[in-house]
């Protein structure tokens, strides 16, 4: 099981992925906005999204979790 | 003039106006969202008023709480700064109908200028040279298929209500247009709530040279020279410049004479820059008009020794320029830097805790500054921390007293792009005076690239 982390601090711009589903390595799987900038965040490894921890709207600090996956 | 004025803005911009103001007797009125509450520019002010949370929707684009400020604090004009709410006509007309001043040109001039294809139609109108394209929408990729191809490729696709590069995509070829349109449709329309579409001929190794001008409630329009803003990263400019480098001074007097032609045909008033794409025979294309003062304002201040918000300050209040174009001499040439909370080399944001800042002092140097020690950059408004502006008797002094105050300017605690800025103004290619807006992509970025 691995936690996607936000690398920097924003708001949850768009949610990509919906839990059950498959996602490859490397796969963009939330946008954060922050300064004004879309920041792709992307599942370092392959696997089944469990749960989508982060929503659209959310504030969240740098390293927070953002969507699990296994 | 007027005794009191309300900032709707932030950061360095509602410091540089509070500066003005309390030069000429004027008391200020700042506000701020509560991410804000311990900002220079909220200690500045004469008083301050909290208009929300932390997001922009929530603050400083908040109408009713900003006209509530200016109401409580019997506050007799607005000034909108740059970015927020200074090109939105719902707000000029609003500051209008509440019987205040909106520091800045009519509701109506703002709302032409906000259409890209309706200002293409008025500039044309108005003699003003514009790139060869459509002046009117384009429907669907079937039509923009037809209509690229009668005006040949490369063009660029660009929506009308666009800004900041979103919307707007090169294409070279029928099969990069049709996987392009659509997607930069839908994004327009969800950036900005209009997916008006057009097209206009690509322009090679552009120069982006912008024309100020001031133009009274009387009828009068002065040409305030140029600049040159030609160093961009994401389609945001970086370095600044004035006079430019590149152009001849018989293009010069082309361009000031087309950009009081553009303000004078739509009966524009107050401080405006008409931005135009140039290329490499000289020939000047209207690309936009920013009906608003420009992040870069302080270079034209440099080299014509005028300060633009005094400028702004009393032809909103209905007085008559004192000059004419003649009497504005240019002397010397200066350069703005903005320096970026974000990495040197990705361009990502790097917000946080700005443990100490020291800047360099000297002569011919300038700053304008959003920060200071101890400030907390937060994600929630525009990554531009400060800018160094520095003044030289001519362009290689001003090059190399930029160069000096770069190396020694401090910010400890975030990333800046100080790095990449020093780089581009000891290059040599920047040192020639030829910048067009490829050079990060061309000149930057391959070599940080390599040697990383």
């Amino acid at each position: 099981m691995t936690i996607v982390k936000a690398s920097m601090a924003g708001t949850v711009w768009k949610v990509l992925v919906q839990e059950g589903q498959e996602v490859a390595a490397g796969e963009d799987v939330v946008i954060l906005e922050s300064m004004k900038m879309e920041i792709p965040i992307a599942a370092e490894e392959a696997g089944t999204v469990k749960r989508v921890i982060a929503a659209e709207g959310d504030f969240i600090n740098v390293d927070d979790d953002l969507v699990e996956i296994e | 003039m007027f005794n009191k004025i309300l900032i709707a803005n932030r950061g360095e911009i509602a410091r540089r106006v509070i500066r003005t103001c309390k030069r000429l007797g004027i008391e200020t009125v700042a506000v701020y969202s509560e991410a804000d509450a311990n900002s220079p520019h909220v200690r500045e002010a004469t008083e301050s008023y909290c208009i929300g949370k932390p997001p922009v929707l929530h603050s400083y684009l908040n109408i009713d709480a900003i006209i509530g400020a200016a109401k409580e604090s019997k506050a007799e004009a607005i000034h909108p700064g740059y970015g927020l709410l200074s090109e939105n006509a719902a707000f000029a007309k609003r500051v209008e109908q509440e019987g205040l001043v909106f520091i800045g040109p009519s509701s109506q001039v703002i709302e032409s200028m906000g259409s890209k294809l309706e200002a293409r139609k008025i500039m044309e109108e108005a003699g003003v040279p514009i790139v060869q394209g459509v002046n009117d929408p384009i429907a669907n990729t079937d039509e923009a298929a037809v209509i690229a191809e009668q005006i040949g490729y490369p063009v660029m696709l660009k929506a009308s209500a666009g800004g900041g590069g979103i919307g707007m995509q090169l294409v070279h070829n029928e099969a990069e247009l049709r996987k392009a349109f659509e997607g930069n449709q839908k994004r327009a329309q969800s950036f900005f709530g209009d997916g008006t579409m057009f097209i206009e001929k690509f322009i090679a190794e552009p120069h982006h040279v912008e024309v100020q001008v001031l133009a009274d409630t009387h009828g009068h329009v002065v040409p305030i020279y140029e600049r040159e803003c030609s160093i961009q990263r994401r389609n945001q400019k970086v370095v600044e410049e004035a006079p430019s480098p590149f152009i001849s001074d018989e293009t010069r007097t082309r361009m000031l004479d087309a950009a009081v032609n553009a303000a004078s045909s739509i009966g524009y008033t107050n401080a405006g820059t008409i931005e135009f794409l140039v290329d490499k025979d000289q020939n000047f294309y209207f690309l936009e008009m920013n009906t608003r003062l420009q992040v870069e304002h302080p270079v034209t201040e440099e080299i014509t020794g005028l300060d633009l918000v005094e400028q702004q300050l009393l032809v909103a209040s209905g007085e008559k320029l004192a000059f004419t174009r003649e009497d504005i001499v240019k002397r010397g040439h200066a350069i703005e830097v903005r320096i970026y909370a974000e990495d040197p080399i990705t361009f990502f944001p790097s917000p946080g805790h700005i443990k100490h800042l020291s800047v360099p002092e000297g002569e011919g140097i300038r700053h304008e500054l959003a920060v200071e020690s101890g400030s907390d950059v937060t994600p929630f408004y525009d990554p531009m921390i400060a800018k160094l502006v520095v003044f030289g008797h001519d362009r290689s002094e001003a090059c190399e007293r930029l160069a000096q105050a770069l190396r020694e300017y401090k910010v400890e605690g975030i990333k800046t792009n100080i790095p990449m800025l020093l780089d581009i103004v000891t290059d040599e290619v920047f040192l020639s005076g030829d910048t067009n807006t490829k050079f990060v992509e061309e000149y930057y970025l391959p070599k940080v690239t390599v040697s990383k």
